[in-house]
C-alpha cells in the first residue's frame, strides 16, 4: 500500500499524549525533581545532585525495609502459590459446584484493600474479634499489637485470604484447557497421580502460574493498605514494608528529597525484578514450557 | 495377546436412554480373534472411538460386558487390561525428552533399566528417531510427535491389544505409507491383536486382516477386505468401500428378472416376496458401457485416473459411475450400460437379500 505523508495527523495523537503527561510523565518528573533538590521551606529548592540517594543507599533504615520487604513476598508467593495449584487441582472440573467454588473464590478478590485490612483489623483484637479472643480463650498469646510474630501472621495470613484465589483461578484455567486425550494417555501408560502433575498438568499450567507469581509478586511488593491498616507498621518497625516507610517519610516527616529518592530506586528494584521474571518466562516459553 | 469378547455390548452417553437412538453404540456381540488385525472403518460419528474407548476402558459400557481370553474385564482399570492406545492428536510430555517419552510405560511398570534402554532404542529406530532421541519432545513437529505417540504405544511387547484411534490424521502422506507398513511388520512378528479406527478405506484395507464397518452405531459387516467389496452386507459398506463406491438402483423384483423404470435386467439368482425398499447394487468395475442394448444412460464426463478411467452417467435421473479399462475408446454413440450378472447385488432396506440358486 502507497505510504501517505500527512504530518497534521500527529495532532490526532495529541489528546492521549496530554493524556499520559499529565497521569504519568509529569507526577514522574516532579518526583525525579525532588529527588536532587533540598529544600528548607517557602518554597525555596537548591541542587542536591544525587546526594539523596547516596544518602539512601547508606540508610539502615531502607535496607531494613526493603529486608522485610523481601521477606514478606517471599513467604506469601511461597504459601499462595502452592496452595492455589493444590486448591486447582482439587475445585471440581464442571458442574454446578464448579461455578459455586469459582464465585465463592473470587469474593475475596472482590474487597476493597481498606475493607480486608479493617476486617483482619477487627477479627485479630483480642478484646472483641473472633480469632483473637478464640486464640487467647484457647491459653494461646496472640497479640498483633505488641507481639512481633503475631503481627506477621496476622499480616500474612491475611493476605493469604484475599490473594490465593488468584492464583487458584488462573491455575484453575490453565488445567481447563488441558485436553482430555492427556489423562487417557497418561492412564494407558499407567502414570501415578504424582507423574501426572509432574509431566502433564504443571508444565500446561507453566504459563498461567508465571503470569501469577508475577502478578502476585508486584503486588505484594508494593502492598500497603492492608497491613498499614492492621498493624500501622508495627509493633515499633517491625511490619514497616517499604511503602509503609516510603509514606512516613514523605508524608509524616514530609523529608521530599529522600523520599523522592527512596521513590525512584523501589521503581526500578520492581521494575529489574519484573523485567527479570518476563525474561525467564518469555525463555520457558521459546522452550515451549 | 489375548481374544477380546464384546457380548451385548451397547453405550449412551445419556444417562437414561430412551430409544435406540439414544445410543451411540447399539448392542454387539463380537469376538475379536487373539493375533489379528482388524480395521474399524466408519465416517465420523458412527461410534468407532467410543467403541475403542470401551474397549480399553477409558469409557465404562452403559450395558453388557467385556470379556479378555474369557475374564470379564467390563468394570476393570484400564491400566488392569494392559493395552496400549494411541490417540488422533498427538500425546508429548512436553518436559521430557523423546528417550523419556518412549521410556515412560515402561518405567511405570517397573520394568529393568537395562531392557528399557534397549527396547527404547529398537523403538527409537523402527519410528525412525534415532538421532533425536535426547531432544526435547516439546520443540518437535505434529508428525514427529505423533511418532513419539505410536511409540509409546508400541514399546511395551506384553500388551492384550494395540488400539490405534485414526493415529495417522497429522502424518505427512509419505510418512503414513511407511508407518502403516511399520505397524503391519511390527504384527506380524509380535501378533499383538490391533484394532484400527480409520475412515480411511485404504488405511483400513491395506493395514487390516479384517476390517470392521460401522454404520450410525451399528458394525454393518465384518469381512475381509475381498468380501467387503463382493458382498457387501449393507449399501453403506458398499458405498463407503470402493473408489467410487457401489451404485445403488432402485428396482422391482420378481423371480429373476430386475425391472428398472420398465426396462427388464436378468439376475443370476432368484428372489420372492420382496418387501420394502428393494434395490440392486453394483460396483462401477461390474458395469460395461456398449452401443446395442442394455439400460440406457447419458454420459455426464469421463475422469481419465491414470489406470482406468471413471465414466460419470446419468441413469434416469440417478447418477452412475462406470468404470472403464484405460485403452478402451469412449464414443458418443455408447449410450447403454449392462451389468454383469454375477456381481449385481440385490438389497432390501438396505440390507443384503440372498437369492436363491435356481
Amino acid at each position: 500500500m502507497e505510504k501517505t505523508v500527512n504530518q497534521k495527523a500527529w495532532f490526532l495523537i495529541l489528546p492521549v499524549l496530554l493524556l499520559v503527561a499529565f497521569s504519568a510523565v509529569i507526577p514522574l518528573m516532579t518526583v525525579v525533581n525532588y529527588s536532587v533538590q533540598d529544600t528548607f521551606g517557602n518554597n525555596q529548592f537548591f541542587w542536591a545532585g544525587l546526594e539523596w540517594f547516596e544518602e539512601m543507599l547508606r540508610s539502615e533504615r531502607m535496607w531494613d525495609a526493603l529486608g522485610r520487604q523481601l521477606m514478606f513476598s517471599a513467604i506469601i508467593l511461597a504459601i499462595q502459590v502452592p496452595l492455589g495449584v493444590f486448591i486447582a487441582l482439587n475445585m471440581p472440573k464442571s458442574g454446578f459446584w464448579s461455578s459455586f467454588c469459582l464465585v465463592m473464590m473470587s469474593l475475596p478478590l472482590l474487597i476493597p484493600w481498606n475493607v480486608v485490612g479493617t476486617i483482619w483489623q477487627i477479627f485479630g483484637r483480642v478484646d472483641i474479634g473472633l480469632l483473637g479472643y478464640t486464640l487467647d480463650a484457647l491459653g494461646i498469646s496472640y497479640n498483633y499489637t505488641q507481639n512481633t510474630f503475631a503481627a506477621w501472621v496476622t499480616i500474612i495470613v491475611m493476605d493469604v485470604w484475599h490473594w490465593t484465589s488468584l492464583v487458584a483461578l488462573l491455575a484453575f484455567a490453565g488445567l481447563k484447557s488441558i485436553p482430555d486425550a492427556y489423562y487417557q494417555a497418561a492412564k494407558i501408560d499407567q502414570a501415578s497421580r504424582w507423574a501426572i502433575f509432574r509431566y502433564i498438568e504443571l508444565p500446561k499450567m507453566m504459563g498461567v502460574l508465571m503470569i501469577a507469581i508475577l502478578l502476585r509478586f508486584m503486588d505484594s511488593f508494593m502492598i500497603y493498605t492492608e497491613p498499614f491498616v492492621v498493624t500501622g507498621g508495627g509493633p515499633g518497625n517491625a511490619t514497616t514494608l517499604l511503602s509503609i516507610d516510603l509514606v512516613k517519610m514523605a508524608l509524616g516527616q514530609f523529608d521530599l528529597g529522600p523520599a523522592a529518592a527512596f521513590s525512584i530506586m523501589y521503581y526500578l528494584v520492581i521494575l529489574l525484578i519484573s523485567y527479570v521474571f518476563y525474561t525467564v518466562m518469555t525463555n520457558l516459553d521459546k522452550k515451549g514450557g | 495377546m489375548a481374544k477380546i469378547t464384546l457380548d451385548n455390548l451397547a453405550h449412551s452417553y445419556y444417562p437414561k436412554p430412551k430409544g435406540e437412538d439414544d445410543f451411540a453404540l447399539k448392542e454387539l456381540n463380537h469376538d475379536w480373534a487373539d493375533g489379528e488385525a482388524y480395521a474399524l472403518l466408519g465416517s465420523s460419528g458412527c461410534g468407532k472411538s467410543t467403541l475403542l474407548n470401551i474397549i480399553s476402558g477409558l469409557l465404562h459400557p452403559s450395558q453388557g460386558r467385556i470379556l479378555f481370553d474369557g475374564i470379564d474385564v467390563t468394570h476393570a482399570s484400564t491400566a488392569d487390561r494392559n493395552i496400549a492406545q494411541v490417540f488422533q492428536f498427538p500425546v508429548v510430555y512436553d518436559t521430557m525428552t523423546v528417550r523419556n517419552n518412549l521410556a515412560f510405560p515402561l518405567k511405570n511398570r517397573g520394568a529393568d533399566p537395562k531392557y528399557i534402554a534397549e527396547r527404547v532404542q529398537q523403538i527409537g529406530q523402527m519410528i525412525g528417531m534415532e538421532a533425536e532421541l535426547d531432544k526435547r519432545a516439546s520443540g518437535l513437529t505434529a508428525d514427529a510427535k505423533q511418532k513419539i505417540s505410536l511409540g509409546r504405544g508400541m514399546v511395551r511387547e506384553d500388551v492384550n491389544a494395540l488400539l490405534f484411534d485414526e493415529p495417522l490424521t497429522v502424518i505427512d502422506p509419505h510418512m503414513k505409507w511407511e508407518l502403516r507398513t511399520q505397524l503391519k511388520s511390527l504384527h506380524h512378528e509380535f501378533g499383538h491383536t490391533m484394532i484400527y479406527v480409520t475412515h480411511d478405506q485404504t488405511e483400513a484395507l491395506t493395514f487390516a486382516d479384517k476390517v470392521v464397518v460401522m454404520y450410525d452405531g451399528r458394525v454393518v459387516q465384518i469381512g475381509t477386505p475381498q468380501e467387503l467389496f463382493e458382498r457387501p452386507q449393507h449399501t453403506f459398506v458398499g458405498y463407503f468401500i470402493g473408489s467410487p463406491g457401489m451404485n445403488v438402483i432402485s428396482a422391482d423384483i420378481t423371480g429373476k428378472v430386475a425391472n428398472v423404470h420398465g426396462t427388464s435386467l436378468a439376475l443370476n439368482r432368484g428372489y420372492n416376496d420382496l418387501n420394502g425398499k428393494v434395490e440392486i447394487g453394483v460396483r462401477p468395475e461390474f458395469v460395461a458401457l456398449t452401443k446395442g442394448d442394455g439400460l440406457p444412460v447419458n454420459v455426464r464426463r469421463v475422469e481419465d485416473v491414470g489406470r482406468h478411467k471413471i465414466v460419470r452417467a446419468d441413469l434416469f435421473g440417478n447418477e452412475i459411475n462406470i468404470l472403464a479399462r484405460e485403452g478402451m475408446e469412449i464414443s458418443p454413440d455408447m449410450n447403454r450400460v449392462t451389468f454383469d450378472p454375477e456381481h449385481v447385488n440385490v438389497y432390501v432396506n438396505d440390507w443384503l437379500k440372498a437369492g436363491e440358486v435356481a
